[in-house]
Formats: C-alpha cells, sequence, structure tokens
C-alpha cells in the first residue's frame, strides 16, 4: 500500500461503507475521451438568462458579499413564499416557514438529519438520483427502497409503499417529475400517496427540483392537497428551471417546527447560502415565466424528437413526461447497462448513464438527459440507430 | 406565434422531418404549414446571417434617421415604400418618437453613402431632414452574438 494504510479504517465506518457514486467511475472514462456527444449531463444547457447574471454583477458592486439572515434574506423567502403559493398551490409564512439552502442537496439533507434517529426508516422510490440513499444512511437512518417499474410509467402507488411499510417507517420521500425516468404523478396518483401519508403519519419530504419542467401537463404539487401541507418538507430550487446550477441555491419550506430544526443544523454547520446566489434568485423571480417558458418549450421539442426516434429504432421507453430525461429499456440488446453504455461510448462516442447508477432495479435501462442542444440530440439519435443496428 | 415559424427563425434549415418529431406532426403537415406561410408572404425569404467583421469586405452601413412629410393619401406608407425601393436601403421602419423613418444603408464605402444620402434621399419630396450615423461594430445580429461562445464548460457526466 502507500503509506498509510491505518487511515482507511479510521473512517466513520457509515462513509468508508457506502460506494461511491456509479456516476463518478463512468465519468472518469468518459472524461479521458474527446469528442463525445454527451447524454449524461444532468444539468441545464441554457444558460442562466442574461438578466440574472447581470443583476448578480450589480449586486457584488453593491456590496452583497457579508453574511446573511440564517435563514436567508427575508425579502428573498417573501418572495420565494409568494412564488410557492402562486406556482405550487401551499401558503407558508416567510418569516418562519422558509429557509434558504445551498441547493436542493442540503436542504434534503438538512431534512433527513432534522428528522431522524437511528434506526428510523425512510421509505423512498429507485431508480432515484443518485444521492438520496447515501443521504439516509449519513443521517443514521435506514434507507427502505419502493421499486417503480416501467409498466407503471415509473409512478409510485399506495400498493407498493404499504409492502414496505413497518413499524420504523418514519419518512416518505418523493421525487417527482422524477430523475432519471422522467416519471410524474398526476393529482390523482398523489392523492392516494397523501391519503396513505396522513393515515399512516408519515413526514414526507417532496424534492420537486423539477416542477416546472413537465411536458404533456402542468404539475401538481404534494403540498396543494389537503392535509399534506402541514406533515410535508417543500423542496425547490433554481438549479434546474432558471440553468443556475452554479449558483447552489434551493429552499425548503414547510411547518415552523421543522424549519426551525432544520435551521439549527444549517446555522451550526453552514450559516447561510450565499449572499450573491440569493440576490440572483431574487432577480430570477421577478420574471420567472418570460424565462422558463422558453426552456420548457424547447425541453418538450427534444423530449418528442427522442420518444419519436426510440419508437422508429424500436427502442422501448416509457413517455417521458417532465424533467429532462428519458429512461429507455435496452433490455432487447441483451447487454448490461454498464456494457450498454461502454460500448456505445467506445463505438460511437455517445454518452448515456447506466441505470444502475440510480439503484439496482435501473439495470436494465439507460438515462439519456436531453439537457443538450438539438444538433446533439439528433446526432445523439443517428449513432444509437447505427449502434443497434449492428445487435 | 405557430412553433413551426420559431423554429425555422431559430433555423431555416431544420429539416422538415425533425420538426415533424420536435412537434409531435407529420411530415406532410410540417410542409404544408411552411408552403402556406410561404404564399401568403409570412415567410418572406431564407438567409444566412453572417459575421460581416470577418470578411473585411469593401462596405459601410449607415443608420439613417429620417423626417418626412406625410402625404395627404397613403400617409407615411408612400414614401416610405418610395424610399424602401432603394436597393441601397437594406431595412427601413417607422418609428414614433423625434423623427419618422430608420433606416439601414449599405453603401461601397463612405463617400458612396453620403452620395446616396445627398443626392438620392434628401432630394426626394416629402423628406425633410435627414440625420447619418455610420455603424462601427457588430456584437449581435437577429438575436445572434457575433462573437464565438465558449465551448460547453459543464462536465460531461453530471448526476
Amino acid at each position: 500500500m502507500n503509506g498509510s494504510p491505518s487511515l482507511h479504517s479510521r473512517l466513520n465506518a457509515a462513509v468508508r461503507d457506502i460506494p461511491r457514486s456509479g456516476i463518478r467511475d463512468f465519468f472518469d472514462i468518459v472524461t479521458s475521451m474527446k469528442e463525445v456527444i454527451s447524454l449524461g449531463i444532468g444539468e441545464p444547457d441554457f444558460d442562466t438568462p442574461w438578466h440574472v447574471r447581470e443583476s448578480t454583477v450589480f449586486a457584488l458592486e453593491r456590496g452583497a458579499t457579508h453574511y446573511t439572515s440564517n435563514l436567508g434574506y427575508l425579502e428573498l423567502r417573501r418572495a420565494l413564499a409568494g412564488y410557492v403559493r402562486k406556482v405550487f398551490g401551499a401558503q407558508y409564512n416567510p418569516e418562519t416557514e422558509v429557509l434558504v439552502t445551498v441547493g436542493v442537496s442540503q436542504a434534503l439533507d438538512l431534512a433527513l438529519r432534522a428528522l431522524l434517529n437511528p434506526g428510523d426508516e425512510v421509505l423512498y422510490h429507485e431508480p432515484c438520483y443518485v444521492s438520496y440513499r447515501a443521504t439516509i444512511l449519513f443521517a443514521h437512518g435506514v434507507p427502505v427502497i419502493v421499486e417503480t417499474r416501467p409498466e407503471n410509467g415509473f409512478r409510485l402507488t399506495r400498493a407498493l409503499l404499504e409492502a414496505k411499510l413497518t413499524p420504523r417507517t418514519k419518512v416518505l420521500m418523493l421525487n417527482f417529475p422524477n430523475n432519471p425516468t422522467g416519471a410524474v404523478m398526476s393529482r390523482a396518483d398523489l392523492a392516494d400517496l397523501a391519503a396513505f401519508a396522513r393515515e399512516r403519519d408519515l413526514i414526507v419530504i417532496s424534492d420537486e427540483i423539477y416542477g416546472e419542467l413537465t411536458y404533456d401537463a402542468p404539475h401538481t404539487s404534494l403540498v396543494s392537497l389537503p392535509g399534506l401541507r402541514e406533515r410535508t418538507i417543500f423542496l425547490h430550487g433554481f438549479s434546474k428551471a432558471w440553468a443556475m446550477t452554479g449558483f447552489r441555491l434551493g429552499y425548503a419550506c414547510a411547518p415552523a417546527e421543522l424549519i426551525e430544526a432544520m435551521m439549527k443544523i444549517h446555522q451550526y454547520t453552514m450559516l447561510c447560502a450565499s449572499s450573491l446566489s440569493q440576490k440572483a434568485a431574487l432577480e430570477a423571480l421577478a420574471r420567472p415565466a418570460a424565462d422558463i417558458g422558453e426552456m420548457v418549450q424547447e425541453y418538450r421539442r427534444r423530449r418528442n424528437f427522442i420518444a419519436a426516434a426510440f419508437a422508429e429504432m424500436g427502442l422501448d421507453c416509457h413517455r417521458p413526461l417532465g424533467a429532462f430525461y428519458a429512461f429507455p429499456s435496452i433490455a432487447a440488446s441483451g447487454l448490461s447497462s454498464t456494457d450498454f453504455a461502454l460500448q456505445l461510448l467506445k463505438e460511437e462516442k455517445v454518452a448515456v448513464v447506466p441505470g444502475n447508477a440510480f439503484g439496482a432495479c435501473g439495470e436494465g435501462f439507460v438515462r439519456c438527459a436531453y439537457a443538450t442542444s438539438m444538433a446533439n440530440v439528433q446526432e445523439a439519435m443517428t449513432r444509437l440507430k447505427r449502434f443497434l443496428a449492428r445487435r | 406565434m405557430d412553433e413551426i415559424l420559431k423554429i425555422l427563425q431559430t433555423n431555416a434549415l431544420e429539416p422538415r422531418g425533425s420538426i415533424a418529431r420536435m412537434l409531435e406532426l407529420s411530415v406532410e403537415e410540417v410542409n404544408q404549414r411552411v408552403a402556406d406561410y410561404e404564399k401568403r408572404g409570412v415567410i418572406r425569404g431564407y438567409q444566412a446571417i453572417l459575421n460581416e467583421d470577418q470578411l473585411d469586405l469593401d462596405k459601410v452601413t449607415a443608420v439613417i434617421e429620417v423626417k418626412v412629410t406625410p402625404q395627404r393619401e397613403g400617409g407615411f406608407d408612400t414614401i416610405a415604400e418610395r424610399i424602401s425601393r432603394f436597393p441601397e436601403v437594406r431595412s427601413a421602419y417607422l418609428m414614433s418618437g423625434t423623427y419618422d423613418l430608420l433606416l439601414f444603408v449599405e453603401g461601397k464605402n463612405l463617400r458612396a453613402v453620403a452620395g446616396f444620402v445627398s443626392e438620392r434621399l434628401a432630394a426626394l419630396e416629402g423628406v425633410l431632414s435627414t440625420s447619418t450615423h455610420f455603424m462601427l461594430k457588430t456584437y449581435k445580429r437577429f438575436g445572434i452574438l457575433m462573437r464565438q461562445e465558449p465551448s460547453d464548460e459543464r462536465l460531461t457526466i453530471t448526476p
């Protein structure tokens, strides 16, 4: 070994035992290659709207470079409460029920740490965003996987949840529109889950970061359902709809006791989200419809293009309804997800992410992000078709 | 606006088959609608957008503000259309504010444009005054930045 073999044994056991994200290994291979068309990028290809960038520069000039309130600028929390009421249909008090965070990732971490005692079980659905399982484990919770299936449009049902319920179940975590499947939940679908959460007295964490990005029907927020606002931590942010990933700005809305608990951790570990990012967010909220509308229209065209291309080449894919991901089944190729992705990369220089990076039940699928230019989408589909024709 | 027009405005060379896929229409439907727009004159033509500063052309462009007297019949249209017919005039707009017409005029050099203004434009009956500004550099045309954008700086794979 290389000098200090004993250090590994001294690491925190939970951290040591969690494998690093599968997406990471694939990333290392992709970055070693040139001229790859990547459908592997989980962030918008659009630039942050210029008025947001311009006003961030102005904020810097004006000297918005100091700590902010732990909860975030009150002005921003007021704007957020207004936006959530209008777009997601739930009312929050900006003084006590809104917390500005460093991306939704931090908000999720805070929510889980604020809620979980060691051994508490968290129901979450896979395939899902790569960090959910790890975040639950870091918070000393027990992750309980609920597998979603393409036959169901990768939606979550009450029956699936009931099967995994135990007396230790405390939290239900949701992410719709979903990364990586592009699945969404209708109001009726959500009503079933809402009834389940109420009857089983669960706390719900709803990550609705892709809420603005739906293509066939408007998004329904869980917190707009009767009785859910009182038991839900709603998470949202600026990365996807406003193409502001690098700003790292998210927020949580929840009843005051929950926000207070999350704020305690935030206060001692992060202090506050970046002042400049908060100013940028405030500007973003000034004209959301104009910024987001154009991007949604473009994503929809790409979604349509990909869905049609998959159908023509005989690749089985449930219709992606939201976010910017398609999640086709590659079972017919006879290859594992990883082999499929590796061979596609080597032979045609197209990068997709193996489905098993998003949970074991993602095996047999690959994630294709259409957050890349239409020209790239088109070229990628041509190459994918050629690749499949050789199989 | 029809999404077909939006797509063509972004890229007039977009294959009809692609447009059909993007909008979940048949190719025939797309072809027919485009043909209809062409026939009705909604689509007036298809041009390349050039960064002329890179071409080192023997050409200058002037932006000219023109005050005119509206005619008894036809208002501004008669004089504006008369001015627009000169091939030197590349674009012409009726404006609100302190002048009436805004022209984009091209010429081989400064003298050629000056000649056009003094001998042709200002001499027209109904033209009261002109104010000529020469263009020095183009930063953006038709919504497209002339400076080459840096390539995609995103990581190639992100969760």
